[in-house]
């Protein structure tokens, strides 16, 4: 083959190994960026390259995953997102109102300390924050054997009393990495949810997404995604949570649903568009008598007809 | 190389094009080694001389033009292009022909081209059986169920020289594919990926190189295409239901909702 010598051009710039680096660690399936690291590095065979690639894209992928890490203590874990960020690498816990500062390339927390004052909302803010927490926390116990979740103020955290608006938001994850299988997923949902003191309304905007890798002698990814809005009253903190919790349940278990059926019209439908599992004959390929066809061929031609 | 194969295997399948073109550039002395270990998705072209579409792959190109299965010529037009015997174009022109058919059978629309080639260091020879289906609502899915979906099948086979009336066949098949349904109540629901298998026989040439190529490549075409949906796909669902398992699994009693009465 001749192709050593097509692609022999110039070699490339530091600033495209940095590109293609980037690329290959951000679109690494959920919980295999390390691996992904480690041969990178090898096949970039570029230190100062691997090092900036890392440094820039394990933040981006920390927070479009939202990945959980344990705090130094145990004491608890703190999501990665770009809802708790607060500052460089520092991350809020809004249960234990803990920050974690974040090494992102290694992925661990490497240090905490409570949040500041400012940096936690208001009295008025925390009770719905707080109500909601709790009603969550029920159904993700519920629903997801191994669910992390946190509810965050990500907008007005400041208001003291009603008569202002404020957006809390729910991120849910469920995440399992099995190597040893070859198989890892993840689930992320997030909510976000916005009250509305004018109007006595509450605005409810989800994303869901499922990601899944089975590559055991190939390679096999699943990406579904689905975003849906609902809406509810503006009450107290108590019954916005109870209502709250419920639409979220609600869409998250039809979401379920749909894609099971997915998966169900795999065999008969969807995977049939693309190769049937026997010819529309519905016996094998007759391929000890093939000679019919050259016959029908030439017959059809000959009656100036075909396909 | 190891590492770029590692690399391969985590990729998003519908990035393969993109991850390989990458890795071509970064270790561009393993270049033949990469082109020869990963399958792309399939080109295809047009046949000027009869307006019939033929696929791309590295078996029919010689430099930058491309010979079609159906009127023999490369296209862009090549002087002194490789081309098979005149007996081997033969079996190369029937075995198109049939493999039209098995194809219409099995995949209701799609493309496919077969090119045969001789091997330089024995008497065999080696066969290329390529399918290109876009099954999507837009191109040849006939019932219209998906947003997105192409299937390439490529299956190249190497058939050892007669002995005795036997000859020695291995195939190395691979199967790259993605479905994507998109609905509003559902979202995108998206699986893509690829597997490779191969298989070997010694067959009776009795019954022409071409049955015996041809019922190798229905079963594990078969096989492959079983294994998708059986295992990878199975595997994945597996892993939805165990991130967040279906309702019923959890909870026997329903549970209040205010939205359903």
């Amino acid at each position: 083959m001749e192709d050593a010598d097509d692609i022999q051009e110039t070699p490339l710039s530091d600033d495209q190994k940095l590109d293609i680096a980037k690329w290959f660690l951000l679109n690494s399936p959920p919980g295999e960026i390390q691996y992904v690291a480690k041969d990178l590095r090898s096949v970039l065979n570029d230190e100062d390259v691997y090092h900036r690639a890392a440094s820039e894209a394990f933040p981006v992928y920390n927070k479009s995953h939202i990945i959980c890490l344990q705090f130094p203590n145990r004491s608890g874990e703190v999501l990665v997102s770009s809802f708790s960020e607060l500052g460089e690498d520092e991350y809020l816990d809004p249960r234990t109102a803990q920050v974690g500062k974040v090494d992102h390339v290694r992925q661990i927390c490497t240090q905490m300390r409570p949040a500041r004052d400012e940096e936690l909302p208001s009295q008025y803010i925390e009770e719905y924050r707080c109500a909601l927490d709790v009603e969550i926390s029920k159904y993700v116990g519920e629903s997801y054997p191994k669910g992390v979740f946190a509810v965050y103020c990500t907008s007005g955290k400041d208001a003291e009393d009603c008569g202002s608006d404020f957006e809390l938001v729910v991120v849910i994850t469920a995440t399992r990495h099995s190597p040893q299988n070859f198989c890892n997923g993840s689930w992320v949902s997030t909510w976000n949810i916005e009250f509305k003191d004018e109007l006595q309304t509450v605005e409810v905007r989800g994303k869901m997404q499922v990601t899944a890798h089975y590559f055991e002698e190939g390679n096999v990814q699943l990406d579904a995604k689905h975003e849906c809005r609902d809406s509810t009253m503006f009450q107290s903190p108590d019954d916005s949570a109870d209502s709250l919790m419920n639409i979220i349940r609600h869409h998250e278990t039809e979401y379920l649903t749909s894609l099971q059926a997915s998966y169900s019209n795999l065999p008969d439908s969807t995977f049939k568009e693309l190769r049937r599992k026997l010819p529309v004959t519905r016996t094998l390929f007759p391929w000890h008598n093939t000679l019919q066809f050259s016959l029908t061929r030439d017959i059809t031609k000959q009656l100036g007809g075909g396909n | 190389m190891e590492a770029a194969m590692g690399l391969m295997r985590r990729m998003p399948p519908k990035h393969t094009e993109t991850a390989l073109s990458a890795l071509l550039s970064l270790l561009p002395d393993h270049s033949s080694d990469l082109l020869s270990q990963i399958d792309q998705p399939l080109q295809v072209l047009c046949d000027v001389d009869n307006a019939k579409e033929f696929i791309l792959c590295e078996y029919n190109r010689d430099a930058d033009s491309y010979r079609s299965p159906w009127s023999n010529k490369y296209h862009p037009p090549l002087e002194e292009g490789m081309h098979p015997s005149a007996e081997l174009r033969k079996l190369e022109i029937e075995a198109n022909e049939i493999f039209t058919v098995y194809r219409d059978q099995y995949y209701e629309g799609g493309i496919s081209s077969v090119y045969l080639w001789e091997e330089d260091d024995n008497e065999g020879f080696v066969a290329c059986f390529l399918i290109k289906k876009d099954g999507s609502k837009y191109a040849h899915g006939k019932r219209g169920y998906l947003h997105e979906g192409g299937w390439d099948a490529i299956h190249v086979i190497q058939v050892g020289p007669e002995a005795q009336g036997m000859a020695h066949y291995c195939l190395t098949s691979t199967i790259m594919l993605s479905l994507t349904t998109n609905g509003d109540t559902s979202g995108t629901f998206n699986l893509s990926g690829s597997i490779r298998r191969q298989m070997k026989a010694d067959l009776s040439v009795e019954d022409g190189h071409l049955c015996n190529m041809g019922k190798m490549i229905e079963e594990l075409e078969g096989k492959l295409r079983n294994q998708l949906d059986q295992v990878y796909f199975g595997k994945t669902k597996e892993m939805v239901c165990t991130l967040r398992p279906p309702s019923e699994l959890l909870l026997p009693m329903a549970l209040p909702d205010s939205r359903k009465p």
